[in-house]
């Protein structure tokens, strides 16, 4: 058995100050294997995978690499030992060639031997199958390649175990497909993989075994075939499966003469969206759904005025209103909660406060600041309303967790107190406890009368919480779909049939 | 808690511009210890520190309009000495033509002067804000082009500025022991921080200066709040070339607040500022900028020869900007960790209150690792 291990890792501890972030852990990898690493945000994965790769040095425990054991010191160290690491976000030089990118800060020479070099980049693109001349500037490749070539990169220093964190949250499914391709065919030369990913599918897609942690534990080590999914959610989460499945849709009470909250007509943007019409009524909980690039970004920026918008008119409560920015569809009671979190949403290195009290400290108007007060007061009423994980509203928004700083964004909107609040993927890279919480506050905010559009990549997402949906095909609106049962059947047929 | 912990760290902050103020401190005194001595000549204070808080006047005003720059725009402004070269020489102008000076004349020249700098901002602030041109070579254009257009202005060589008021604000009221040019500063400190006490603008340019895509989006308008801070730059450029035309008692177009730019802009990163926006403090640019002054004195003070102050200078900033630098601070982090480590086994428990600040740091630098 000892020796089936490629790597093992045996109680493993690790504390910071005031927090336990690993307690008694133990991972094993074997070879040739895809081991997909699963937790909420918190659980410790990020900690465990730091130790493998020697950014963070373990309190106690054992560490055995091909049965002999070893302590990586650094992240050179740990490269040196054949364990490499891609990072969600790709720390590649973008203007530089594929090649440059794959050797680059390698070579022992003094002098880089061009010809040699993209003569060994085109080879190895070759055989990995990754869709890349060498000579292209990597720029100009798409995310999933620029994301194939850095795991090239990773296995060109000899490496035993890489491990990819979060590879996927940027891809489309078919760059997912071309990357799992490359995953195993790496499997298949032995090299060890360690997946982290939040996405359910494709861990039991492609990986063949589970370890899950919570809480800086061991939960359990899985087959990934005798591990049913909702059972791996429960265990993620420390919940029954009840919890999971009861989220109920709420059905608005629409009378066929009530005025939409919001109505807009022939409606188009800079972006690119073709001219559309679009409603909404109160207590109503419609989405767009469509595949990457279909344009559902492009429409609810549209209606926040986001992007410039050129023609079209909007009525709000039954009223023609202007509607030219952000602040003026803020004015209108609309609220816009963006795709980007990072890019669009928080301004990561102010506090967490300022992050909350930003929109309606914006409405209010440049010379009516809120009190420190005032400020510190909303800001603990909605840290504990959504229950967000922060050291004290002074907090650099950049320094919690993902889920949490979505949180901080809702509660930006929240606080605002909008009539029609659009959430754009407000669950990509959440955590499955998080996600649930979003679905059920969205729910609950609709029962209490507020008007949302609800967009999510995951269909079954939309589907639980989304009375109507607007299918979207190339930038144009195909369809629309309502009802209490909609399938995910449903939504894929009117996708493929739309355009006509 | 929450509080002192935001306490220590903006404490933290400001832990380069204090100590290197002590340290110039100490210089001074190995070197006299007569350094603190106050006398009062003719009913006014004079002695080092009068004199640095004299000297460093329009410097103080130039950083604080120079950290909003940098905070919003992420760049800098270099054309501040023209820009208070130009609205000064516009001033002295308006003075000299009313014939009888009266308080009155002196105070419409003033509005006027500010009007000019405005004038000034929002040239550069429309070019930066509204045309994308990176500030430092939007300026550049002023920065070449200003000290011709002051010259014009002026007319002839130096025009003299001889009358009782101009340089009671350049010296001292007979009767106020402390100098006017101290007061003024003093009152415009007053005005900036009662600014960001009853406006957003600390919220905005911060925002703005973070993230302006996600300020855009939560109804900010990054253009406005950009050459907004470059129409305060050309205002408080024209309060400092007020204070130094009176101080000087002359209109020297061709000297006036010449360089000062790069005072300014180190004062703003000595102050703990990123130059690459964002968050700032407008204390730390205050000592940044008394710093600056304290080390010019200390170095005419330790008989440096003139020809050869520049040069330390510089390689005073050099060690300065080593010792700050993230990688020293590592360092000095884990050798500080290390000395506290043997402090501790010796008397273990006694140390609680002094590491209390190293802990909170190693606890955000835990979570963040989460």
């Amino acid at each position: 058995m000892q020796s089936e291990m490629f790597l093992k890792m045996e109680g493993i501890c690790k504390s910071f100050p005031g927090v336990r972030a690993l307690h008694n852990v133990d991972f094993t990898l074997r070879k040739g294997e895809i081991h997909a690493l699963m937790g909420e945000n918190g659980a410790g994965k990020s900690t465990l995978i730091k130790i493998i790769t020697g950014v963070y040095q373990k309190d106690a425990g054992q560490i055995y690499l091909e049965g002999r054991p070893v302590n990586p010191k650094s992240p050179q160290d740990a490269q040196g030992m054949g364990i490499g690491t891609v990072f969600q976000e790709i720390a590649l030089c973008p203007n530089l060639t594929v090649a440059e990118n794959i050797f680059i800060g390698r070579s022992r020479d003094r002098f880089v031997h061009w010809k040699q070099m993209n003569a060994k980049a085109a080879e190895m693109l070759d055989s990995l199958g990754i869709p890349a001349s060498p000579t292209q500037e990597l720029a100009s490749c798409s995310i999933a390649v620029q994301q194939m070539i850095a795991i090239a990169r990773a296995v060109d220093m000899d490496c035993k175990i890489l491990i990819l964190d979060e590879p996927t949250s940027s891809l489309d499914e078919d760059e997912v497909q071309k990357l799992f391709a490359l995953m195993r065919q790496l499997k298949a030369r032995g090299v060890g993989i360690i997946f982290i990913t939040h996405f359910l599918d494709q861990v039991y897609e492609i990986s063949d075994r589970i370890t899950v942690l919570r809480n800086g534990e061991l939960i359990g080590e899985y087959e990934t075939s005798e591990l049913p999914q909702i059972e791996l959610i429960s265990k993620m989460m420390g919940k029954a499966l009840s919890d999971v499945s009861a989220i109920k849709k709420h059905e608005p009470q629409k009378s066929a003469d009530s005025v939409p909250v919001f109505e807009a007509a022939g409606l188009s943007s800079a972006a690119g969206v073709r001219p559309f019409d679009f409603t909404i009524h109160k207590g109503e909980v419609n989405g767009f759904a469509g595949l990457l690039g279909s344009g559902r970004s492009e429409s609810v920026r549209a209606i926040f005025a986001a992007d410039k918008v050129t023609g079209g008119e909007v009525k709000v409560n039954g009223r023609n209103v202007k509607i030219k920015s952000p602040l003026d569809a803020m004015k209108q009671g609309i609220g816009y909660l963006p795709e980007d979190r990072k890019g669009d949403g928080i301004i990561e290195e102010l506090s967490v406060r300022d992050n909350i009290i930003l929109a309606l400290q914006v409405m209010k108007g440049f010379f009516r600041p809120l009190s420190r007060k005032q400020a510190e007061e909303f800001a603990d009423e909605f840290i504990e309303k959504l229950d967000i994980k922060t050291p004290s509203t002074s907090t650099p928004i950049k320094s919690l967790s993902g889920g949490n700083q979505q949180k901080v964004v809702l509660a930006r909107w929240l606080l605002t107190q909008p009539m029609y609040l659009i959430l754009d993927e407000p669950t990509r890279g959440i955590d499955v406890g998080t996600k649930v919480e979003i679905q059920k506050l969205v729910l609950k905010l609709a029962e209490a009368g507020m008007s949302l559009t609800f967009i999510s990549s995951e269909i079954d997402e939309m589907l639980r919480v989304c009375s109507r949906m607007i299918v979207m095909k190339d930038r144009e609106i195909v369809g629309e779909l309502s009802g209490m049962h909609l399938t995910e059947q449903d939504v894929m047929h009117m996708i493929a049939q739309g355009g006509h | 808690m929450p509080r002192l912990k935001t306490r220590v760290n903006n404490v933290s902050n400001l832990f380069l511009p204090l100590s290197v103020l002590v340290i110039l401190i100490i210089i001074n005194l190995i070197k006299g210890a007569d350094y603190f001595k106050i006398t009062m000549v003719n009913g006014a204070f004079y002695g080092n520190i009068p004199n640095i808080l004299f000297g460093a006047s329009e410097l103080v005003i130039l950083s604080i309009g120079m950290t909003f720059v940098t905070a919003a725009s992420r760049g800098q402004d270099i054309s501040i000495g023209e820009s208070g070269a130009i609205s000064s020489a516009i001033f002295v102008q308006y003075v000299l033509s009313s014939g009888n000076v009266t308080l009155w004349t002196i105070l419409v020249g003033f509005v006027i002067s500010c009007l000019a700098g405005i004038v000034i901002g929002a040239f550069n602030g429309t070019l930066v804000s509204f045309f994308n041109v990176q500030p430092m070579v939007a300026t550049l254009i002023l920065f070449l082009g200003g000290r011709s257009i002051a010259f014009i202005i002026d007319g002839k060589v130096s025009p003299i500025l001889a009358n009782e008021i101009s340089n009671r604000i350049g010296t001292v009221i007979p009767g106020v022991p402390i100098h006017t040019p101290i007061i003024l500063t003093v009152v415009f400190i007053a005005i900036v921080a009662v600014i960001l006490k009853t406006t957003n603008l600390r919220l905005y340019v911060e925002a703005v200066g973070v993230n302006p895509s996600a300020a855009r989006l939560n109804g900010i308008n990054p253009k406005k709040v950009i050459f907004l801070t470059f129409v305060l730059m050309g205002v408080f450029s024209a309060v400092a070339g007020f204070i130094a035309v009176n101080k000087a008692g002359r209109h020297d177009s061709v000297n006036l607040l010449k360089f000062i730019m790069m005072d300014a802009i180190l004062a703003v990163a000595l102050g703990g500022n990123s130059l690459s926006g964002g968050k700032f403090s407008i204390t730390g640019s205050i000592i940044g900028a008394y710093t600056i002054e304290v080390l010019n004195r200390t170095l005419l003070r330790l008989e440096v020869n003139p020809e050869a102050i520049k040069l330390f200078k510089a390689v005073f900033i050099i060690v300065l900007m080593i010792i700050a630098s993230p990688v020293v601070r590592v360092y000095a982090k884990k050798a500080l960790d290390k000395a506290k480590g043997i402090f501790s086994n010796y008397s273990a428990g006694q140390t609680g209150g002094l590491s209390n600040g190293a802990v909170s740091a190693a606890d955000t630098t835990g979570k963040r690792g989460e």
